[in-house]
């Protein structure tokens, strides 16, 4: 097809593909064309990323999720319609009109219309409180019904049911329900073993399941109030997501009289051209192949075909792997290749591991040497490698029980990848080869995720390829003989323990002769709080003496921890969550003076939100005055060690669990080391202060007490492990003067211990003979090193609010004493709270 | 407050603080006219810079509390909120195509800063 000059092209519907066939067809314009393109798009937004739409819910907002801001559209030239969607096309004028009376001539049309939820016609679905769950928009009447609502269900147990249904439970319904019409989950992807393990790991997420129910009606008056089944069961509910399949958007299309399939779908041919020559179709709103391609690579693989055809290359359409890795569901599920062949078109090896809620599953060409499709559940590493061996048809090993079991002998990162094939798909949102990334990391210097992403755009997709493109930087570093070590920035060029040791040796006290002596540059945000971390580990001098106030962290640098909107945070240090009803009245007082919100930690403590920056001082100097001291929990530091009440008051109680937390934060308050440290002292073994999900954690003994070391909350729970059992407190106090000082010499930045542990060659194993045993003949000098920080430590708010010099440098403003105006607050439970993110 | 017009180049220097208001290789915030406007004192390159100090991500108004430094040989400063970086010299947003903030002249005299705007 040959493109003449000045083509006029009309866009109908600014989905994903819409967008990414402008941005291709744009990249692919070669000199001498030139296109007038025209967008319109029935929502009210310019495109975004709906695969990742439920990130709404965890707090991205519509612009984080768009693809490209309005003005991209404005100075590409291209006119874009919103809430303007076409309603219809005259194939023999060629011209497209639109909703609001827009008419527009084309030479070649391209419809990128998608699809919408398909809604089965249940009597009562048309009652509030039933939704769909496709756009922004949904999602935004989703949120603010669930807001009054209690239990709420999803019809479909497909891969968009699932993510709906923990959708809803993260909303902070009380009950959520999956009902699905098939007798198992992903009956599309997964097997029944898969699914029967899937089941049980979502419901230990607390979902309900209910399978083989078919939903009769929907009840309620005007509202939903419950779901009736075929089988005569019911069930309550306030609201109810439909997720019951998609359903093209092919009704334009078809007034026009393009041929679209019976059951939705505009039929298109290998070159994606519909029934006229001079329209096309891509994206989910596309029939090739007899299938709809539900998702967005495919989609975004027919924009390039289009792109390529109209900018006058060749290129096909071809059959496309369907494989798919979910995300955001609590749990991994895969499937890649045929999942489904059975024994003895195959042989089929499986592993499964009920206690962990793993299943595996791989299908294996009968001579042994090619691996045909498999489906993970619980866990899904091996995924990408597993995809790439099957696309690639790779001969397999012998043993090709490794492929899901992992190889037993050892073998290294990176490794595995650099045997693919140079044609490799790596990143399939985007068709980026592995021989592309080796070709950027090794020859263009392009070495890091973020710089790829933006050479060549691998990962700005999906996202599921980031670790295999990770491993392929490694990879190719590995195999150019550069030694790879996780150097600070481009400022040091030493890890963090190198580094602690040469300003050791040094005796350096500023972050600028650090910098001097064994930096290059002018430093940055990375190395500047690294450096500032080890001084502090090191001499625990005031961190915003000399020149180290600039060189802290936000919330380090004004000692308070920065909040949304641009207030601060003033936490108080309660030893052990213990506290006097006086001083109990002296922080509502202060809250009262400076109108502050407040609310009790997951530390035992009080956090009071809100503070402007020229307060915190005068906050400060009362709280001090009354006896608190800094909490520190602006800092990578000690934060809190929690207690439960412990032998003097509990029943159970073997110890004084309370007194002893109380010693221990007493001993580290002000410890500034990598990352954050949380700790937690129990009197009995029934552990109510969670000293086992903790950085150090204690829990009593009838002998004695028992060390557990590395445990982890957050994002990516861990349970600490035992390094030592029935010790009385001193020994404990000694191990762990050890453990965090060994932990602070070593440690990578901004790695908590647990992670720490992980990467640790030798494990547990290892931390013991090191810390208990002391292999090493170290723990002499780290627990001197500890004592010295000990005797040292000063409170850093008394400091600064007693020194004028300091105490100058918390204003908003430099030349006027006035409050940042900008600052605003809203209302909620007669408290205040920070404005939404504009 | 006490401003100089130059005619010549179309500015209006408005005296925003003394030198030591603003703190070695940091930044501070001067209120110029109703405008918030970000002062960096680079003493380690003997510089210094003026930037909006709303950051154009989520609307903070933080640009003056965050760390300066340089990538490559490029001035930077990076957001305390979500290290968003921007070019001293360009505005430019170093790691985000979309952004950009404004920057302003910045002339020392006699111990006074003075931004042009
Ligand atoms: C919650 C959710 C999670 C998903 N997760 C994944 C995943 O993990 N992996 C994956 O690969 N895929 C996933 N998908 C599917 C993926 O989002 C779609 O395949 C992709 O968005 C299809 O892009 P599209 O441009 O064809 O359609 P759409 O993104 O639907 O865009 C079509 C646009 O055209 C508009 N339109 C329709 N008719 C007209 C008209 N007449 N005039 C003008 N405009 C019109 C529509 O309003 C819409 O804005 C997910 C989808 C959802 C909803
Ligand atoms: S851990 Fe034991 S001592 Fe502490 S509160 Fe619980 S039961 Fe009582
Ligand atoms: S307090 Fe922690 S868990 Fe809660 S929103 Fe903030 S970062 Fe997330
Ligand atoms: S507000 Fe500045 S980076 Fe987000």
């Amino acid at each position: 097809m040959k493109a003449v000059s000045n083509t006029r092209i009309v866009v109908v519907g600014n989905g994903m593909v819409g967008y990414k066939f402008c941005e291709k067809l744009l990249s692919k314009k070669k000199d001498g064309q030139d296109f007038t393109i025209t967008v319109f798009g029935e929502e009210p937004r310019a495109a975004y990323d709906r695969v990742h739409l439920s990130e709404f819910f965890a707090g991205k907002t519509a612009d984080d999720l768009s693809m490209a801001g309005i003005d991209w559209y404005a100075e590409n030239g291209i006119r874009l319609f919103l809430s303007d969607p076409v309603v219809d096309i005259d194939r023999e004028e060629k011209l497209v009109r639109s909703h609001h009376g827009h008419i527009v001539y084309y030479d070649y049309l391209v419809m990128a219309t998608g699809s919408g939820a398909f809604v089965p016609s249940i009597p009562g679905v048309e009652k509030d409180g039933v939704f769909v769950y496709r756009t922004i928009e949904d999602l935004e009447l989703i949120q603010s019904y669930a807001k009054k609502a209690r239990r709420g269900a999803v019809i479909g147990g497909g891969l968009l049911g699932l993510e709906a249904a923990k959708a809803l439970l993260d909303l902070g319904l009380e009950e959520a329900h999956v009902v699905e019409f098939a007798p198992r989950l992903m009956p599309r992807q997964i097997d029944d073993a898969g699914s029967r393990m899937l089941q049980s790991q979502l419901e230990s997420l607390g979902l309900h399941i209910h399978l083989s129910k078919s939903t009769q009606e929907i009840k309620g008056d005007d509202c939903i109030e419950g779901m009736q089944f075929a089988d005569n069961t019911f069930l309550e509910v306030d609201m109810l997501v439909i997720s019951a399949g998609i359903r093209p958007r092919d009704e334009v299309a078809k007034i026009a009289g393009l041929e679209t399939h019976p059951r939705g779908g505009i039929v298109v041919n290998n070159q994606l051209q519909t029934s006229d020559p001079f329209i096309f179709a891509i994206g989910e709103c596309a029939l090739a192949h007899h299938m709809i391609y539900g998702l967005i690579a495919p989609g975004y693989e027919m924009a390039d075909v289009v792109a390529t055809m109209l900018t006058g290359g060749e290129k096909e359409f071809l059959p496309y792997d369907m494989s798919t890795k979910l995300k955001l569901i609590g749990t991994d599920v895969a499937s890649f290749g045929d999942p489904f062949v059975e024994e003895p078109a195959c042989r089929t090896i499986r592993y499964e591991n009920k206690a962990k809620g793993i299943y595996k599953r791989i299908n294996v060409s009968t001579d042994g040497k090619t691996l045909l499709g498999g489906i993970l559940v619980g866990e899904a590493e091996q995924y990408n490698m597993l995809l790439q061996t099957c696309k690639n048809k790779t001969i397999l090993p012998p043993d090709s029980e490794d492929l899901i079991l992992g190889s037993r002998g050892g073998e290294e990162a990176g490794a595995g990848v650099m045997s693919l094939p140079d044609d490799a798909l790596i990143c399939s949102c985007e068709a980026v080869t592995k021989g592309m990334i080796c070709h950027e990391v090794g020859e263009n210097g392009h070495q890091t995720v973020d710089a790829l992403k933006k050479c060549c755009k691998a990962g700005t997709g999906c996202g599921g390829c980031i670790p295999m493109v990770k491993d392929l930087i490694t990879g190719v570093l590995k195999e150019k003989g550069v030694y790879v070590r996780n150097v600070v920035c481009e400022h040091f060029d030493y890890s963090r323990q190198e580094l602690m040791d040469l300003v050791k040796m040094n005796g350096l006290k500023t972050y600028g002769a650090v910098l001097d002596h064994h930096g290059k540059g002018d430093g940055c945000e990375i190395c500047k709080p690294v450096v500032a971390s080890v001084l502090a580990s090191l001499w625990n001098e005031n961190i915003l003496e000399k020149d180290r106030a600039v060189v802290q962290d936000s919330n380090d640098r004004y000692l308070a921890n920065i909040q949304k909107g641009g207030t601060y945070s003033v936490v108080p240090r309660i030893p052990g969550g213990e506290i006097t009803p006086e001083k109990l009245i002296v922080i509502g007082q202060v809250a009262q003076k400076y109108g502050l919100y407040t609310k009790i930690t997951g530390g035992q403590r009080i956090d009071l939100f809100g503070a402007h920056l020229g307060d915190l001082p005068d906050i400060w100097e009362e709280l001090i005055d009354a006896g608190f001291e800094s909490g520190h929990a602006y800092g990578k530091s000690l934060r809190t060690v929690k207690s439960c009440v412990g032998s003097t008051w509990c029943r159970f109680g073997v110890q004084d669990s309370v007194s002893f937390a109380i010693e221990v934060e007493d001993r580290y308050k002000g410890l500034r080391s990598p990352h954050k440290l949380k700790s937690a002292v129990s009197g009995c073994v029934r552990e109510c202060a969670e000293a086992q999900s903790k950085d150090f954690g204690i829990i009593a003994t009838d002998k004695g007490w028992n060390l557990f070391v590395c445990g982890n909350g957050g994002a990516k729970p861990q349970h600490a492990q035992l390094l030592a059992s029935d010790v009385d407190k001193e020994t404990c106090l000694r191990l762990i003067d050890r453990f965090l000082m060994f932990y602070i010499k070593t440690a990578d930045p901004l790695t908590r211990t647990a992670t720490w542990l992980n990467k640790m060659e030798g494990g547990m194993n290892y931390l013991k003979a090191v810390v208990v045993d002391d292999v090493l003949g170290i723990a002499e000098e780290l627990e001197r090193d500890m004592q010295n920080l000990i005797d040292v430590y000063k409170c850093e708010w008394r400091e600064v609010v007693e020194s004028p010099e300091l105490r100058k440098r918390f204003t908003h403003f430099v030349n006027t004493p006035i409050k940042d105006p900008s600052i605003t607050f809203a209302e909620m439970r007669e408290q205040k709270k920070a404005t939404e993110w504009a | 407050m006490e401003t100089i017009t130059d005619t010549i180049n179309a500015v209006t220097w408005h005296m925003a603080c003394y030198v030591d208001d603003i703190p070695e290789d940091g930044g501070g915030c001067a209120f110029i006219s109703g405008k918030q406007i970000a002062i960096f004192n680079f003493s380690r390159r003997g510089e210094w810079y003026a930037t909006d100090n709303q950051c154009p991500h989520r609307q903070q108004m933080a640009i003056s509390r965050g760390m300066i430094g340089s990538q490559g040989e490029e001035p930077k400063v990076a957001c305390p909120f979500h290290k968003k970086t921007f070019s001293l010299q360009t505005g430019q947003c170093l790691n985000d195509d979309e952004y950009r903030i404004n920057t302003f002249p910045v002339m020392v005299k006699e111990n006074r800063v003075y931004i042009g705007l």
